[in-house]
């Protein structure tokens, strides 16, 4: 927006800037500043209630969608501010958003991996098909489905089904891909299999994780930040934040000290 | 419960008496309750049977002639017999009735709904669902009287038909305006109950909320609202006093959708009580209460059907 924003850094993706948020009275989120970088998995963590997901929702504006919620502070999504000169739309069409229960549309496999495109206007059937490929190809759930593209996406397993919504969100194409908690509901195997997906991922997408699991955190992230009362209590590249936390409160939680 | 007193009184008579009391009295009391229910329908549906094949074993006409044969002149007398029975222009009349006053309400109905859920789900839990339930209440005969008073003279008064303002079209707009909060509320409850997940996953992908609720609310709701469709369409079927008050009742199919006509249920509700009992028309008429049966239970099962299907589909 500014030149001051404008910088030569064409790494960062986001810039957050004194945010603040309120549900009605209460204050969720307390002046937050934080980068995040392209092409990086950014994990953040923290005990239940601690703002980390209603931070996650500001970065695509899904906290629009809630009642009585009040912003202030600045988030840029490559220098531009998302709340006071993007679309809502637009801004969700390039930072797209995966959540904790995998929410397929009750569609078929194909539909629901189609359904991007077909919001965005693609309506040629070969150039779908290609996209519907490309994209389970991507979240590697491609083997599983293929024989059944066109069955009802509620017959997956739950980690399939979690693997489809990713997909789902890969077919749009976009620059970021928030993730809250995409594992919590699922069995380990299905966890590994989209936490080795996430690090695939993250060659052409930036990726920023909530998670309550500090090992997913640990494995898979190359920045945390770690969220407290809704405060942004440390932030850090992962390596340092788990092996020499700067702070007393991050050391006793990632120790399991409390949360 | 009885287990405090078991204590201080031995005997094995009062505890099962007491254990009679708070288990078994409520329990076979509801299980008695239930049973009456369905030997009532059951009792319905064979007093129906029994009456209404009266036609064809005592009379000896054919289902064919009743169902398409236009000429309905029955005789009136449990001595004679040999009329016409043929039923085709009351079926024909429910049926065209029905059909338009479904066409007209559908679009009305869905949109409604989605204006009471998803566009306007304040005011639309506040004033319009209130509102609409107001509608459910107001007895039949109000709605013929205004059908009788405002929409005949109007329909008359716009299109100048031969024999007045009395038609298929004024009967359909009653039964339309009838419908309209059974399914409006039914679709509306089918929309409420959509998972949130996938409005989530929708707007997170950076859908409008119109593709929101075009593409994904809409096609998972549709099983429910297909549900109000058809129970709107058994009630249309069903209603015999505001139609027969403004479709003219005239035994000829209509010409246009300005003609007037007759339907079953004005013709059971106007014929039954002056006909003799276990004459040939009193016999036909009762066929006819037999056909509206067979028709209300074919969309319960129909709605069963589609409900049963998409619990498959998705299981």
């Amino acid at each position: 927006m500014t030149d001051i924003h404008a910088k030569e850094q064409t790494n960062i993706k986001f810039t957050v800037e004194s945010l603040n948020l309120f549900y009605g009275d209460f204050q969720a989120l307390n002046d937050i500043n934080l980068t995040i970088e392209k092409n990086e998995i950014t994990a953040l963590i923290g005990p239940s209630g601690c703002g980390k997901s209603t931070f996650l929702k500001t970065l695509n504006r899904m906290n629009d969608l809630e009642p009585n919620v009040t912003i202030n502070g600045n988030i840029y999504l490559d220098s531009v501010d998302v709340n006071k000169d993007m679309d809502a739309i637009e801004l969700r069409k390039r930072v797209s958003m995966v959540f904790q229960q995998p929410n397929p549309f009750p569609k078929s496999v194909y539909d629901n991996v189609a359904y991007g495109p077909r919001i965005n206007g693609i309506r040629k059937k070969t150039q779908l098909d290609e996209i519907v490929e490309r994209s389970l190809k991507q979240a590697a759930i491609w083997d599983e489905v293929k024989d059944r593209l066109h069955k009802s996406a509620l017959g997956l397993s739950g980690g399939q089904q979690q693997r489809l919504c990713i997909a789902r969100t890969l077919a749009l194409e976009p620059e970021v891909i928030l993730m809250d908690e995409p594992t919590s509901a699922l069995d380990p195997i299905s966890t590994m299999k989209i936490e080795d997906l996430a690090s695939e991922l993250k060659k052409n997408y930036t990726i920023v994780i909530v998670t309550h699991n500090m090992q997913q955190a640990s494995r898979i992230s190359d920045k945390t930040a770690f969220f407290l009362l809704g405060n942004l209590v440390e932030f850090d590249t992962t390596i340092t934040l788990f092996s020499q936390p700067s702070d007393k409160r991050t050391e006793e939680y990632i120790t399991g000290r409390f949360g | 419960m009885s287990t405090h007193k078991t204590g201080t009184l031995p005997s094995a008579k009062q505890s099962a008496f007491q254990k009679f009391k708070n288990e078994y009295f409520w329990r076979y009391l509801i299980i008695t309750c239930g049973l009456f229910i369905i030997l009532l329908t059951l009792g319905i549906g064979f007093f129906l049977v029994v009456k209404g094949s009266g036609t064809f074993t005592e009379f000896h006409h054919s289902v064919w002639e009743f169902l398409f044969s236009s000429d309905w002149s029955p005789m009136d007398s449990t001595t004679e017999s040999g009329g016409g029975v043929g039923a085709a222009i009351y079926i024909f009349g429910s049926i065209s009735t029905c059909t338009l006053a479904l066409l007209f309400v559908a679009p009305f109905s869905i949109t409604s709904a989605i204006l009471m859920t998803e566009i306007a789900p304040n005011s639309g839990t506040k004033i319009f669902q209130p509102a609409i339930e107001i509608f459910v209440g107001i007895p039949s005969v109000v709605y013929g009287w205004i059908g009788l008073t405002v929409l005949v003279p109007f329909i008359k008064h716009l299109f100048h038909p031969k024999m007045g303002g009395y038609s298929v079209l004024a009967a359909s707009i009653v039964l339309a305006v009838m419908i309209f909060p059974t399914i409006t509320t039914v679709a509306a409850d089918a929309i409420r109950s959509v998972s949130s997940d996938y409005r989530k996953a929708a707007y997170g992908m950076g859908s409008t909320r119109w593709q929101v609720i075009y593409k994904v609310i809409i096609p998972a709701a549709t099983p429910g609202i297909l549900t109000g469709v058809i129970l709107g369409l058994a009630r249309a079927f069903g209603e015999a006093l505001a139609v027969a008050m403004v479709i003219g009742k005239t035994r000829a199919f209509p010409a246009n959708i300005l003609s007037p006509t007759n339907n079953l249920t004005a013709a059971i509700a106007s014929d039954m009580g002056n006909s003799a009992t276990g004459g040939e028309q009193n016999m036909a008429l009762w066929t006819m209460a037999l056909l509206l049966f067979i028709i209300s239970i074919f969309f319960i099962f129909l709605i069963h059907i589609i409900s049963g299907k998409e619990k498959k589909k998705h299981a």
